[in-house]
């Protein structure tokens, strides 16, 4: 610290023993903690600052135990400690004081207890309990400032399990006269919200009313709670978009008080907020985002480009734009906004503009073309951050033409950036578009060589896999894959020759196996060479031992004759007795191999031969024989990790926690050690993937796995399964990936007028013409590139196989599915009338025509949808049928009808038109349910004007209180564009419940099994004599519940989620309420069952 | 989402911090020694032509807790201030030349915004603290700006909880809940009423 500041600080103590003034008490209050923060201030090693703070937390320690501490020596005592724990040192015993304080200090005291509580502990810890009865009571308190101390830290810090016992004090808060208690109750409420959402379901209707209060700070508060809901649901929300608009409206035209401005801005942050909630709601929504328009329109006009705060509003407001659907005349004034924060001198505003262009360049790549000569610029600008950001740009808009000089630009980057993080994700977008667009073989493997070398070993280790991957699979061309192979070896070869000492180790590995497998390709070359070039590498020092392993294996395939057998065996044998295992296995095979020459004539045949797939039982088959004998002797059955650890865990035995992770580690050792090449890691690591995994490769990789039957998985030992679901995964995934589409899709964007000046140096010009290249195809600037589209040099492979499947499942849906067999039943032949049917695509019907066919689809058609309902259902009962969303001609209602052992989801789809609809499906997929086909065949076609129905049995996979089922029906009218509509499907839990008949004694065995239990009071019945049995009866009426038993004061129920997860009930009367304790063995049921016993017992 | 608060002297030495997300207590040594040395490396002297090092960190996902976390940390602040030629620091503001305040946010944050609440928090600490800087001035020291500067520093250094009081008003849970001065510093004025009575 400066000389001037020293003098300060030493002057400080006089200033204090000036204090008695007012005001100054904060100063004289921190004296102990000013001696403190002076003391480490002067210090100069953190060995003394260590020493110093030890002592420190001794003699805190002292003070807050003994007895005669008083409240306010103990709120300094606290604070030192924050202090000390802010610095890393652990203060874990005065968090009890912390929560003593809360508890019995006043005013500041408190206020400081509470904070060390929020400061010190965490969400889990289990001191936090001891901290509910203090909120409690201060939450009751007539104190204002009280209560204001218990809601904020209810909001910051609370245990889950013990929301209901202040839950209804704190919605008590909500109708407070004082804003700043409302205001708080929110947020203690959106507390609740994120931690345990199921808790606060029955309190929607009030997070309205918050959004509605009169007070702007309470509004403001409730929107972090719709911020979040409509993340979840955008759906469920959209009837509130005229609220935000409003509430937008009035913000922006200035209707706030004046103390919410900043900076002359009314509410800058509450503006940014609704207008990341409006673009939430928009998106790909149409009739939604013209509510928005011209609200949009207002911000994009007041905010005037004169403060930060309102450059941030307008940036928030351009990405909402560019969200939700589009309006050429917003997406004008857009661009122009970007346009002047691009252009603009401020760096500030220049990175803001950059960051808005890569959010919106996907969307209208045009716009880049636009600033290509700032974007230049703010290539070789000083500040990294905007030539990053530019770079992420560049990303973005790459194609096959423009590949090489981005490329330049990012190698370029990347040569002088030292940070960790930039590098990694540099180097992994270079190797990405290498791999997309590569022009051609010596670009490939030379740009691959500098990602290898700059990347090094922080580098994701997907890159060199996918590498290997793609030199070993090869592509179309056999001629191709050679000289590709050809060129590596080559360039290896020179690289070694030169200095080799420099490369990190992941490119030292990929060296060495691309030399043992491809050197033989390169006929000229002699294996002894190679081996001696191996050689020096494994007497580099820093070479690692995994890095050795791979330069061994490489010889194991290189020692064929003469001196590379002799180097092998002097290179083997000082390795023999080395420390590591793996190297020391490695170097007796090849030890072994030098001295047999029969083997190696055997195994290491040269040329092609060599290459012949392996064939790899990655089932274990072989092993079958022995585990039944194994399970027949009394063996228990093999199960996996995480089911022993959940057995482990139900039993309620010691934790086990540090051996548990035992099994996981030796598992992914010994598939570093099996593995014989880097490209076989996928595989060897597919002895643990499911089965899955495995067909996913099979059409890809060298490894013939087909015919193989597949016994063992991730899952253990796997049983039949349908034949049936392996068909559907052998589906080829997706060669060219949406991106790509997209680009070609491009090509015919409207030319940009261009905006080079003739200022512009030539250089620049041409930099500018090779990198904006392709964008557009009628652009003036393609004049220096090669116009015509280049051809895709290398197939693109996803990055890591696992991540496949999401793209692979988008496809299924798409196809010709077998999954859905959909029952057409009752089908009611109507003469056909002539009326005129107008194809929209994609099923973007609008508005208008939505809202007619709805009126006319309503009342009229519930009647006679139900009697489409098929015989062996109509006699039970159903909900009422509801829309669920219509195309051009088709509409579709659903209803439930509960069976007794399932529930039966059935769709009506009604073809209006007079024209029978081809190639219907219907897709529905749920988070929470099971969904199978009840019948047998699916609808394939809809005759004009006809009812088919499909029915879906669905249990429920992970209960909540409301379930719900997406889908997506998609057909063909006539000889017109494919249609597609998406819906949604809510159903009660409830609807999934049936009684369960059991015995008191059954009961009490099935309540000490269950482990997941819940407890809270309800509302009692009390209009009858009998309290008990009257609550018992409604439950048991509106929620298809069993009554056990019913002894004086308690009553035990019992009911079945379906097929067959049984929920028991005990309920006991207590203070006039009902005590009601639940238990299931399924997490979560409780919690659900309990909600809805609270609302039909609310609703009777 | 903010993912924490930090305050730091020229020296780098922590003043305060605040995580709105779990980190272990003695990872927090490293990640602030980190951003501070990203905000740091601009020294008072330099003008924007020296190139900044850029702030971006990643936390390994150590623990269950973190690993469910996006991982990836950019301090706002460092990248804005490099604009603002009279910007010294993170955060511009005459009478807090010699502490710096720094939130660090996702990367997907409007950074502007969040550089404005930091403008924002200090103006609130200034409002609140510059009766005790005005006091300083009548007790005879020298009265020159920087004294007053240091009066506002050493405010903010001895009354921890007071500064933590004020955070806890402005942001919760990594969400900006209040921005009106008038209304964030109202609970504490309250308190402060209390204990003098």
């Amino acid at each position: 610290m400066s000389d001037v500041v020293e003098k300060t600080l030493t002057a400080l103590p006089s200033l204090l023993s000036l204090d008695s003034q007012p005001g100054s008490t904060k100063l004289s209050s921190t004296s102990k903690l000013g001696s403190l923060i002076r003391g480490i201030t002067e210090l100069t090693s953190k060995h003394e600052e260590e020493k110093l703070i030890q002592r420190e937390l001794v003699s805190i320690k002292e003070q807050v135990s003994s007895p005669n501490t008083s409240m306010r020596q103990m709120k300094d005592l606290m604070v030192r400690a924050i202090y000390c724990e802010m610095l890393g040192y652990e203060a874990s015993f005065s968090y009890i004081h912390a929560i003593k304080l809360a508890q019995q200090g006043t005013a500041l005291e408190k206020r400081v207890g509470y904070l060390a509580v929020s400061l010190f502990l965490n969400e889990s810890h289990e001191l936090l309990l001891l901290l509910v009865n203090t909120v409690l009571k201060d939450l009751q308190s007539t104190n204002l400032i009280e209560v204001c101390m218990a809601l904020t830290v209810v909001s910051q810090i609370f245990p889950k399990d013990m929301i209901p016992a202040i839950l209804p004090l704190v919605e008590e808060k909500l109708n407070h006269p004082k804003e700043i208690i409302r205001r708080k109750a929110v947020l203690a409420l959106y507390k609740f919200y994120l931690i345990a959402p199921n808790q606060v379901q029955h309190i929607h209707s009030k997070f309205r009313l918050a959004l509605c209060d009169r007070d702007p700070g309470v509004m403001t508060a409730s929107l972090h709670i719709y911020l979040q809901m409509i993340q979840e649901n955008p759906e469920g929300y959209k009837d509130l978009t005229t609220s935000f608009v409003t509430i937008l409206k009035q913000v922006v035209g200035g209707k706030l008080p004046m103390d919410f401005n900043y900076r002359s801005v009314p509410a800058p942050w509450l503006q940014i907020q609704l207008l990341r909630i409006l673009s939430l709601l928009g998106k790909n929504d149409q009739s939604t985002s013209e509510i928005m328009y011209e609200v949009l329109d207002e911000s994009l006009q007041r905010a005037e480009m004169n403060h930060n705060i309102t450059y941030a509003i307008l940036y928030e407001c351009v990405k909402c734009i560019y969200t939700i659907h589009p309006k050429s005349e917003l997406l004008e004034k857009a661009a122009k906004c970007i346009g002047n924060f691009v252009l603009s001198p401020k760096m500030n505003l220049k990175y803001l503009g950059l960051k808005a262009l890569t959010y919106v360049v996907q969307q209208d790549p045009k716009l880049a073309l636009q600033h290509q000569m700032t974007i230049i610029e703010c290539l070789d600008h000083y500040d990294l951050l905007i030539k990053r950001e530019t770079l992420e740009l560049l990303f973005r808009i790459t194609n096959a033409q423009n590949v090489t000089v981005i490329v330049e630009k990012m190698l370029e980057f990347l040569s002088t950036s030292k940070d960790d993080y930039t590098t990694t994700d540099l180097v992994g977008k270079v190797a990405e578009l290498a791999e997309k667009y590569a022009p051609d073989n010596e670009w490939f493997i030379e740009t691959m060589n500098t990602v290898f070398s700059v990347g090094g070993d922080t580098m994701q280790p997907d890159i060199p896999n996918n590498f290997l991957k793609l030199l070993c699979e090869g592509f179309d061309s056999v001629e191709e894959d050679r000289k590709l192979r050809l060129f590596a070896v080559d360039s290896y070869v020179s690289l070694l020759q030169g200095k080799p000492g420099n490369l990190p180790q992941r490119f030292l590995q990929v060296i060495s196996w691309v030399l043992g497998e491809y050197s033989h390709l390169r006929e000229e070359l002699d294996p002894a060479t190679v081996m001696r070039l191996l050689v020096k590498l494994l007497e580099r020092k820093q070479t690692s031992s995994e890095t050795k392993s791979y330069v061994l294996m490489a010889m194991t395939k290189l020692c064929r004759s003469g001196e590379g057998v002799s180097i092998a065996q002097e290179v083997s044998e000082s390795y023999s007795s080395s420390m590591d295992t793996v190297l020391r296995q490695r170097a007796h095979e090849l030890q072994h191999l030098s001295h047999n020459l029969e083997l190696r004539t055997r195994v290491l045949l040269p040329g092609e031969a060599g290459l012949e797939p392996l064939e790899v039982d990655s089932s274990l088959s072989f092993l079958d024989g022995f585990v039944s004998e194994a399970l027949a002797a009394g063996a228990a059955p093999y199960k996996p990790p995480h089911q022993r650890q959940e057995e482990l865990a139900q039993a309620k035995a010691l934790s086990l926690e540090p051996y548990s992770l035992a099994l996981p580690i030796s598992m992914s050792s010994c598939s570093i050690t099996d593995r014989q090449s880097p490209t076989l890691l996928s595989m060897s690591s597919g002895l643990s993937g499911d089965s899955t995994d495995l067909s996913h490769k099979g059409g890809s990789t060298t490894l013939k796995l087909d015919g193989v039957k597949r016994v063992w998985g991730k899952e253990g030992y796997l049983a039949q399964r349908e034949p049936i679901e392996e068909a559907q995964i052998e589906v080829p995934s997706p060669l060219r990936s949406p991106i790509q589409q997209t680009e070609t899709g491009n090509s015919h964007s409207p030319s940009p007028a261009p905006t080079q000046s003739p200022e512009h140096e030539p250089e620049k010009q041409q930099l500018a013409s090779s990198l904006f290249v392709g964008l557009s195809s009628q652009s003036s600037v393609c004049l220096m590139g090669k116009s015509e589209p280049m051809p895709q040099r290398f197939r693109k492979k996803a990055k890591g196989q696992s991540s496949t499947s999401a793209p692979t499942s988008n496809s299924l849906i798409s196809l010709p599915s077998t999954v859905d067999h959909l029952l057409c039943t009752n089908l009611l032949e109507k003469t056909p009338e002539l009326s005129e049917v107008h194809a929209a695509a994609n099923g973007t019907c609008d508005v208008e025509a939505a809202l007619v066919s709805h009126e006319d689809s309503n009342t009229p058609q519930d009647l006679c949808l139900s009697s489409h309902l098929p015989a062996e259902l109509s006699e039970l009962f159903h909900s009422e049928i509801s829309p669920l969303c219509s195309t051009q001609s088709l509409h579709l209602s659903a209803c439930y009808v509960q069976k007794e052992d399932s529930l039966i989801l059935v769709i009506f789809i009604t073809n209006s038109s007079d024209f029978a609809v081809h190639d219907v499906h219907v897709d529905l997929d749920s988070e929470q349910l099971e969904v199978s086909c009840a019948s047998d065949s699916p609808v394939k076609e809809v005759r004009g004007c006809c009812v088919a129905v499909c029915q879906y049995s669905l249990t429920v996979k992970r209960p909540s209180a409301h379930v719900t089922v997406a889908g997506m029906v998609s057909h063909q009218l006539h000889i017109e564009t494919p249609q597609t509509a998406q819906f949604s499907y809510e159903l009660p839990l409830t609807s999934f419940v049936r009684p369960l008949k059991v015995s008191t004694e059954e009961y009490g065995r099935m309540w000490l099994d269950f482990t997941h239990d819940t407890k809270q009071n309800l509302t009692l019945i009390n209009d009858g004599e009998e309290p008990l049995t009257d609550t018992l009866t409604v439950l048991k009426k509106k929620l298809q519940l069993h009554i056990v038993e019913i002894i004086g004061m308690e009553g035990i129920v019992a009911c079945r989620l379906l097929p067959d997860q049984p929920c028991l009930m005990h309920c006991r009367l207590h203070a006039g309420s009902l005590a009601v304790w639940m238990r299931s063995s399924l997490p979560d049921l409780p919690d659900c069952l309990m909600y809805h016993c609270q609302r039909s017992l609310t609703e009777h | 989402m903010i993912k924490f608060v930090l305050m730091v002297n020229r020296q780098g030495q922590t003043r305060l911090s605040r995580y709105y997300q779990p980190v272990e207590l003695n990872r927090r040594a490293t990640l602030e020694a980190d951003v501070v040395r990203c905000c740091l490396s601009r020294k008072k002297e330099q003008v924007p032509e020296v190139n900044t090092t850029c702030g971006l960190y990643t936390l390994e996902p150590r623990s269950a807790t973190v690993l469910c976390l996006p991982t990836v940390f950019v301090c706002g602040v460092q990248r804005l201030q490099t604009g603002l030629p009279s910007v010294r620091g993170p955060v511009h503001c005459g009478r807090c030349d010699r502490l710096r305040a720094s939130i660090t946010c996702h990367v997907s944050q409007n950074e502007l915004s969040i550089y404005e609440l930091v403008h924002n928090f200090v103006e609130v600490l200034d409002k609140y603290f510059s009766r005790v800087s005005e006091l300083d001035v009548s007790f005879h020291l020298t009265n020159s700006s920087f004294l007053k500067t240091t009066g506002f520093v050493l405010q903010i250094m001895f009354n921890l909880d007071r500064v933590h009081i004020i955070l806890d008003e402005m942001i919760q849970n990594g969400h900006i809940v209040e921005t009106n001065k008038s209304r964030i510093l109202a609970p504490l004025t309250a308190l402060d009423k209390m204990t003098s009575s």
